[in-house]
């Protein structure tokens, strides 16, 4: 396979053809933080949170998805890159509940958002949907990074119980027709759990301890 | 919630082999998670791993060694579960019981007249010592489990042909096959992890999938081809497939010639089995069998996966066996994306066998005829009295067990862990036989159907409160390790298999065996000693590794993921001519259905983890399958409650109205012990593997006489039910 050597942060990367400027980013020990993105999962690129600066490029690309080329040179940090970033974040937070998202926490901190400069305006909110046996859904914590869906589709499950609901502000993850999980054809292997990258989906047990304690 | 601490271990239920994270808070176990990176199923679960194990801390859990007040007198054994019925004991005393129970036995009427219930649900370890004890204490070969009645057809048939019978080929492979078979296997009910790589195939690499099956499996819909025979016509469906192969020349001929024998008289055979005979018998059309047989010829590599569709039948070794006629004159074995894989059911139904928990065979299939062998372990064991011998004839199987019992020969039986009031087939035979029993010892976790009628019963740990190892479906050695403490006063059963033996051989006056163990660990050391093809596994490496793929002779060996490289443990494969026909209850004019059994996705077996479970919650009763035309024509709908008959007896269950089985076929799970599918079914054996036939009986349906108002959840609407709905059409 041929290879490819671009730069990364001043650093000289060399990695296969196809690779993703996230992944060649990690082989020299970079870390581009992401939400949406997850390692066994085909990348959405929705959450832009993993924005870099490819130059010559005119807007910041998703380094999650965005393939190397020769000679690129990419930047991960720049003043750029970190007001983008910022700015994501901030309307993110304005939005949902990220009291269960101890990493995305860390990605604010990192670039100095600051989570109430948006605030005041429409917040994502929804009863906690307790249909089933197994797991809740409480969308008020959802960042929309689609995990879910995927890992109920082609990635994984190929159940195709999620779907996407409403419009603009008020979209969320759905069932069709909006019917209780045992209804859909979930099988209930709690993959979608296990990608969640906030508390929007979580194990009724594990819920209803952190009920009973609080 | 923050966890105490995270705990590396292998799921309890299937054969897949899951590793999952039990999450840990105030010693309960609150969340499981899979690792992303580790084998077999990189992060991946289904609902029984990831939701399923709270019946670890369920409080029905046995907490205390039990004793019946009332010693039961041979037949007159009842079951009981009723507390009246059962003294609290100690530790010391219940052993002393259980001890001088079978020390009695044995002294009467010999050591063969005690037989014994290894667990493919418990460890390696734990059954190492079950077998340990029964052999070199007892004195007998008499220990089988549970994978009599699931795979003897496969592992019959395999060793037969190519002298190994443990799956082929591993998981990782699963997701680059360019070809592959499903046949007798509803896999993503049965193996759900493996069945979304095996989709992944499909959709992401453009494989071709074949199944074979009467029913229609959510494997079908991502079928290329979907051959539906009637059941019980596997063998004419897959002798024309051949048929085809060699008619049309997609032979591998280098194959054949340098790796197998037989071919030329197996050939012969072969001249009539065309596709239009196989169609008459089947049912699947002549050109859908030619299509089949293209595609699985002409692939540069094909697998074949089945389950117990396959292996559950009166010809389940004639079965097994045309599909490795199959494998060898097309070369498809011994090479990647390639292979005979039989699906393991239980998460160590491999590794109880490959423990020694079968009754002609030591560890890793080391046969208990071979002198050299026997002296071996003899060596081992009897190191302390050189004159002592073990038995040297191969023992009762578990479904010879009920007739041994039946005709006095057997008189005390040991059970750890299983659950043969429910499994075995035609209930009513086993529980006239077991109410015979002079004396019986239960060790499990949970009272069921069967340990109910012992004389005393020890209280098990789960598999979350210790230590050991699982063998999954492709031979992977993986921990587990202990999360929370035992229950109670629960114990490992090695521990409690030590105890019993110590005592066992102060009863009965003999030299010890060697019963000093101080964790799991020491007794793995033990087999790895006794054993050459585990030669290079030790807990060290499995820390390391994650897990390793036996056989491994040595600690520089990298494992066998996959098997017959270089050639058969049996040297050459061997062609076998099957002729089809049938030995099966086949229906009548008063039996007009045919009655196939099988597993939801939702339960596990005979019920005793699932059913105290948030998993009973989404799929709670037992259903009678029926095929909308076969409704229509005796007007019942989804929901009715019918009483299902075959000769042996009558259960009460509500109808689901499905086209999953064909018409003339009524399927129903084995779950559930209000409406034991197994009072139904048949207990006629394959004369070679001695399995049974779950898969085909004849039976009658009717409107049900009398509606069982006193069962849990019978005045909700079946639609209200769950989850239980008709997976066709949803």
């Amino acid at each position: 396979m041929a290879h490819i050597t671009l730069t990364i942060d001043n650093q000289s990367v060399t990695v296969p053809e196809g690779t993703t400027i996230l992944d060649a980013a990690a082989t020299v020990g970079i870390t581009i933080p992401a939400i949406c993105y997850h390692p066994s999962l085909t990348p959405p690129a929705i959450c832009r949170v993993c924005t870099v600066e490819v130059e010559g490029q005119r807007g910041l690309q998703p380094a999650c998805v965005m393939p190397v080329k020769a000679d690129m040179v990419v930047n991960t940090t720049s003043q750029r890159v970190q007001t983008g970033r910022r700015v994501i974040l901030e309307l993110l937070a304005s939005t949902v509940d990220l009291g269960e998202a101890p990493h995305i926490q860390h990605y604010m901190a990192d670039v100095q958002a600051n989570p109430q400069r948006f605030a005041g305006g429409v917040k994502r909110e929804f009863d906690v949907f307790e249909d089933n046996p197994f797991y809740i859904r409480d969308y008020s914590q959802c960042v929309m990074c689609w995990r879910c869906i995927q890992v109920c589709a082609e990635d994984v499950q190929h159940t195709f119980a999620l779907t996407w609901g409403e419009r603009g502000i008020h979209s969320h993850v759905a069932t069709f027709f909006d019917e209780d999980m045992p209804d859909t054809t979930c099988v209930f292997c709690g993959n979608c759990v296990g990608v969640c990258p906030t508390g929007a989906l979580k194990g009724l047990v594990e819920w209803q301890l952190e009920r009973e304690s609080s | 919630m923050k966890a105490d601490k995270v705990v590396r271990s292998t799921c309890p239920y299937c054969g897949v082999g899951c590793q999952v994270l039990l999450n840990v808070r105030d010693d309960t176990i609150f969340r499981i998670e899979a690792p992303f990176d580790a084998a077999p199923n990189y992060g991946r679960l289904c609902v029984k791993g990831r939701f399923g194990a709270d019946y670890v801390h369920h409080a029905d859990r046995l907490q205390v060694p039990l004793i019946r007040k009332t010693p039961p007198a041979p037949g007159h054994r009842t079951p009981s579960r009723y507390p009246d019925d059962w003294r609290e004991a100690t530790w010391a005393e219940a052993l002393d019981v259980a001890a001088t129970g079978l020390g009695r036995i044995r002294q009467t009427y010999g050591p063969d007249a005690i037989t014994a219930n290894a667990c493919a649900k418990a460890t390696n370890e734990d059954n190492y010592l079950h077998q340990k004890l029964m052999r070199a204490v007892i004195g007998t070969n008499n220990v089988d489990h549970c994978a009599r009645l699931c795979h003897a057809g496969s592992v019959t048939g395999l060793q037969l042909a190519i002298g190994s019978s443990a799956m082929s080929n591993s998981i990782a492979e699963m997701k680059d096959l360019e070809c592959f078979v499903v046949t007798g296997s509803n896999t993503t009910e049965t193996h759900p992890v493996i069945s979304t790589f095996l989709k992944q195939a499909v959709t992401r690499n453009g494989a071709k999938l074949i199944v074979i099956d009467p029913r229609h499996t959510e494997m079908a819909g991502f079928a290329t081809l979907w051959l539906r025979q009637k059941p019980g016509t596997d063998v004419a469906v897959l002798n024309a497939m051949a048929h085809v192969i060699v008619k049309e020349k997609l032979v591998n001929d280098d194959f054949i010639g340098q790796r197998t024998e037989g071919f030329s008289d197996y050939v012969e055979s072969l001249e009539d089995k065309t596709p239009e005979w196989a169609e008459q018998i089947s049912g699947v059309p002549a050109d859908d069998i030619r299509q089949a047989a293209r595609l699985y010829g002409q692939a540069h590599r094909a697998a074949f996966y089945w389950g117990m569709g396959i292996s559950q039948s009166t010809h389940g070794t004639d079965n097994a066996l045309s599909l490795t006629n199959l494998a060898l004159m097309t070369g498809h074995v011994g090479k990647p994306g390639t292979g005979l894989n039989p699906l393991r059911g239980q998460n160590n139904v491999q590794g109880c066998s490959d423990s020694g928990g079968l009754p002609n065979v030591y560890t890793a299939y080391q046969k208990v005829t071979d002198p050299d062998t026997r002296h071996r372990f003899e060596h081992y064991y009897y190191s302390q009295d050189a004159s002592r011998r073990l038995p040297d004839t191969p023992g009762l199987t578990v479904t010879e067990m009920v007739d041994g019992i039946l005709t006095g020969q057997v008189k005390g039986w040991w059970v750890m862990g299983e659950n043969p009031m429910m499994s075995e087939p035609n209930l009513r035979h086993a529980q006239e036989a077991i109410e015979q029993l002079e004396f019986f010892v239960a060790q499990d976790i949970f009272f069921n159907e069967t340990n109910v009628y012992a004389d005393v019963l020890l209280p098990a740990a789960a598999f979350a409160e210790k230590d050991g190892t699982f063998t999954n479906s492709d031979r992977r050695v993986q921990r587990i390790r202990r999360a929370v403490s035992p229950t109670g006063q629960a114990r490992a059963d090695w521990e409690i298999i030590c105890d019993l033996a110590k005592r066992l051989e102060k009863e009965l006056g003999l030299t010890t065996a060697g019963w000093d163990y101080r964790h799991p660990s020491e007794i793995w050391e033990e087999m790895r000693q006794l054993t050459p093809d585990f030669g290079g596994i030790d807990y060290a490496r499995l820390e390391r590794e994650g897990g390793v793929h036996w056989p491994c002779p040595s600690f520089d060996h990298p494992g066998t993921p996959y098997l017959f490289e270089e050639e058969f443990p049996s040297g050459r494969g061997k062609f076998y001519t099957v002729d089809y026909g049938t030995d099966s209850e086949l229906p009548d004019a008063d039996y007009p259905f045919i009655l196939s059994t099988g597993r939801v996705l939702y339960h596990w077996h005979g019920g005793t983890m699932t059913r105290p479970s948030a998993l009973n919650a989404i799929w709670p009763e037992a259903t009678v399958e029926l095929h909308p035309n076969d409704a229509a024509r005796l007007g019942l709908k989804t929901g009715d409650w019918v009483d299902l008959s075959s000769r042996r007896g009558t259960i009460t269950a509500r109808l689901l109205v499905t086209g999953r089985s064909p018409e003339g076929t009524v399927f129903i799970p084995f779950h559930f012990a209000e409406a034991a599918a197994n009072i139904l079914t048949d207990n006629r054996i394959d004369q070679r593997a001695k399995i049974p036939d779950y898969k085909v009986c004849g039976v009658k349906i009717e409107r049900a006489a009398e509606i069982p108002l006193d069962r849990a959840g019978a005045d909700i609407p079946l639609e209200d039910r769950g989850a239980i709905k008709d997976m066709v059409s949803a």
